[in-house]
């Protein structure tokens, strides 16, 4: 789960870490009052949308009046942005961040992941920020650090050390960032994180370190135990056929092709991708019925699927272990009934009394190709879609 | 031979008056494993599938002494079951169940390699040495005794790597499910030095996905020291970058962890690919010869 840059700067701001004064508006009429509480005489307006990439694509601004920071609200609230990062149809700008302007001197990149290689949450730290890492990892790998914290200690005061020498920090920098270290793991740990990155932490004018953006990911199998997270979900970020996936708990993808998959288990519904790729043809989705695939998932999985206008086959695809082929075809039937199937529909059991039923499909009314092996299935999935 | 599992293992069911757990156990009873007993806190004394019910670990390491354990219990408490588990003196340990927070999973991972514990999954199907014993949640009757080892990260394409080989007439050494979370207890490089040693595998088959470098480590660690035969398929090869594909592990992260650089590295060190799932088997079955 994502959370927008404010909502970081909330937990930045509630774990001591130093970020701008500021105000979020919903409302374009709040603007010139947020700019007045933050006071100064230079703001920036943020759009708030998961997605980076926002200064390009003008969803990010710099403003001396209250007034242009209003025009700037009126013409992004309630717009969608569309940044190299997002799709084409861009994310919707229900918010905006308006924050005190910050003199920079020199533009850091600090963030922390949970690493699979080291089985640590590892701080990366360089002294090249505001640009994208994975460029600077690639050209200038000196300039990166990877620093792992050990679950049993915490973050320690000479990785804090390590960690500024590369960040080419000064002696008060440097302890400042002592502070900040034990403060940035701490907030990690606390809201199950699975990503917190500052791009960029800044060097102000006057010589102290800032946060001046925040982008957190939360470990979704963790989201449980994070009221104060759940409160933050902002469902009009997503894809609304994954959130209501994610609702029905059903694992779904949406993707740019014309045949709809519907397959259980993650693995082999990547597989069944890979497989209509492979001859041709082009997935509209990814999506993991599960293990039973019980009617009412079937269910539900052909009303997500077919919600998708480009979709002019379904590929069904189930490896029957403990549960019995003639069930799944008995609840597939009943699926396309309640459902109202009207394109035609791929079917491969396999497993358990996949003959019986293959056979109860096939004695169906209903537009269904029946057939017992994966390549006989996609290959007829691709031709009927084309 | 075979790795892990075989007659001698002894199983102790954690969670094991739950529905899933009830499902499953019955299914492996009927498959020969000896299930020698489970735990649900607060049902201790009672009977459950003909074999005693205890309320901690502890207590049936007392009574029955087993030398495996598989949990079925909610997500949440899987952290706590596993490290209970290994504080009994459990030697290897399966979690079945899917959505264990990744932070702890650090914890677990950090305590269970102290105590020398083996810790299958989360989020896997178990494992099986066909003919022998099945501690998972895999469809016995797919499965075949025979001379292929089978390692991999998701539950439903290891089924379909099991169907083509037994079809094929090859069968199965030991099919281990590593599962497919960001850090397992168990990596692929783990059961390939197992699945080397083991005289009854003549051939490795692992199945890998996008996401993670688990597939290129596996692969340095194949051409130094695995001499058996390895093949691999990479599922996701047509998935989109940053996107979690149902597995909390399998997604393109900045870049990393695409099928085209798993296949890439794996093919450089040696080992033969199966372009699509439906090869897995025939791949096996001409190496084999």
């Amino acid at each position: 789960m994502n959370l927008h840059e404010y909502q970081g700067k909330e937990l930045f701001a509630k774990f001591g870490l130093p970020v701008s004064k500021n105000r979020v508006i919903t409302s374009a009429d709040d603007v010139v009052n947020a700019c007045r509480d933050i006071g100064g005489n230079k703001w920036v307006v943020k759009a708030q949308v998961h997605a980076g990439g926002r200064g390009k694509a003008g969803g990010v601004k710099l403003v001396s009046t209250p007034e242009e920071a209003a025009e700037f609200a009126i013409n992004w609230l309630g717009k969608r942005l569309t940044t190299n990062q997002t799709d084409a149809n861009g994310q919707l700008v229900n918010s905006i961040l308006v924050e005190e302007c910050t003199d920079i001197a020199k533009e850091l990149y600090l963030s922390a992941v949970v690493d699979r290689g080291t089985q640590r949450i590892v701080f990366i730290g360089s002294s090249e920020g505001g640009v994208n890492i994975e460029e600077v990892a690639e050209n200038t790998p000196e300039k990166i650090i990877y620093e792992p914290i050990d679950p049993l200690t915490g973050p320690m005061g000479f990785q804090s050390r390590k960690i500024s020498t590369v960040l080419g920090l000064d002696g008060e920098q440097s302890k400042q960032f002592s502070k900040m270290l034990p403060q940035l793991t701490d907030l990690f740990v606390t809201h199950d994180l699975s990503l917190l990155e500052i791009n960029p932490l800044v060097i102000t004018q006057g010589g102290k370190l800032h946060c001046l953006d925040a982008k957190i990911n939360i470990d979704s199998n963790a989201v449980y135990r994070q009221p104060e997270i759940q409160a933050m979900h902002d469902p009009s970020q997503e894809d609304p056929r994954e959130s209501e996936a994610a609702l029905n708990d059903l694992s779904y993808v949406s993707l740019d092709g014309n045949i709809g998959c519907m397959v259980n288990g993650a693995g082999l519904a990547m597989g069944t991708m890979d497989t209509i790729k492979y001859f041709g043809g082009s997935p509209a989705n990814f999506l993991d019925v599960g293990g039973t695939a019980t009617q009412d998932r079937v269910s539900k999985a052909f009303k997500l699927i077919l919600a998708d206008p480009e979709v002019r086959v379904v590929l069904v695809n189930i490896f029957g272990g403990i549960v019995r082929c003639d069930l799944i075809a008995e609840g597939i039937l009943a699926a396309i009934e309640e459902v109202g199937v009207s394109i035609p529909v791929v079917v491969r059991l396999e497993g358990n009394n996949a003959d019986i039923g293959s056979k109860i499909l096939a004695e169906s009314t209903a537009e269904i190709v029946s057939l017992n092996n994966l390549e006989d299935a996609a290959k007829k999935a691709v031709e009927l879609s084309k | 031979m075979s790795i892990l599992v075989d007659k001698n293992t002894r199983l102790l069911v954690q969670g094991f008056t739950g529905s899933q757990a009830t499902l499953h156990s019955e299914q492996s009873i009927e498959y020969g494993t000896n299930i020698v007993g489970g735990v649900t806190p607060g049902k201790g004394g009672q009977t459950h599938l003909g074999t005693p019910v205890f309320n901690s670990v502890h207590e049936a390491m007392e009574a029955v002494q087993p030398n495996a354990s598989i949990i079925f219990v909610p997500a949440q408490f899987c952290k706590d079951s596993i490290l209970e588990a290994a504080d009994a003196g459990i030697k290897l340990i399966i979690c079945i169940t899917e959505g264990v927070p990744t932070l702890d999973m650090l914890i677990v991972k950090k305590r269970i390699d102290e105590l020398g514990v083996i810790l299958i999954g989360p989020n896997c199907p178990g494992i099986i040495t066909p003919g022998e014993a099945k501690l998972g949640i895999m469809p016995g009757s797919i499965h075949m005794e025979g001379s292929v080892g089978i390692i991999s990260r998701s539950g439903t394409l290891t089924y379909e790597a099991v169907k083509q080989t037994s079809d094929l007439g090859l069968g199965q050494s030991t099919c281990v499910g590593i599962g497919g979370d960001p850090i397992p207890g168990t990596s692929f490089i783990d059961v390939l030095k197992m699945m080397q040693e083991d005289d009854q595998t003549k051939a490795i088959v692992m199945v890998g996905e996008i996401g993670g470098t688990a597939e290129e480590e596996a692969a340095d660690y194949i051409k130094e020291n695995v001499s058996k035969p390895v093949i691999s398929y990479i599922a996701g090869q047509t998935a989109p970058a940053g996107k979690r594909m149902g597995h909390a592990g399998a997604i393109i992260a900045g870049g990393k962890g695409t099928a085209a650089d798993k296949i890439k590295k794996l093919e450089e060190c040696g080992v033969h690919i199966a372009e699509n799932l439906l090869q897995i088997g025939l791949k096996a079955k001409e190496v084999l010869g």
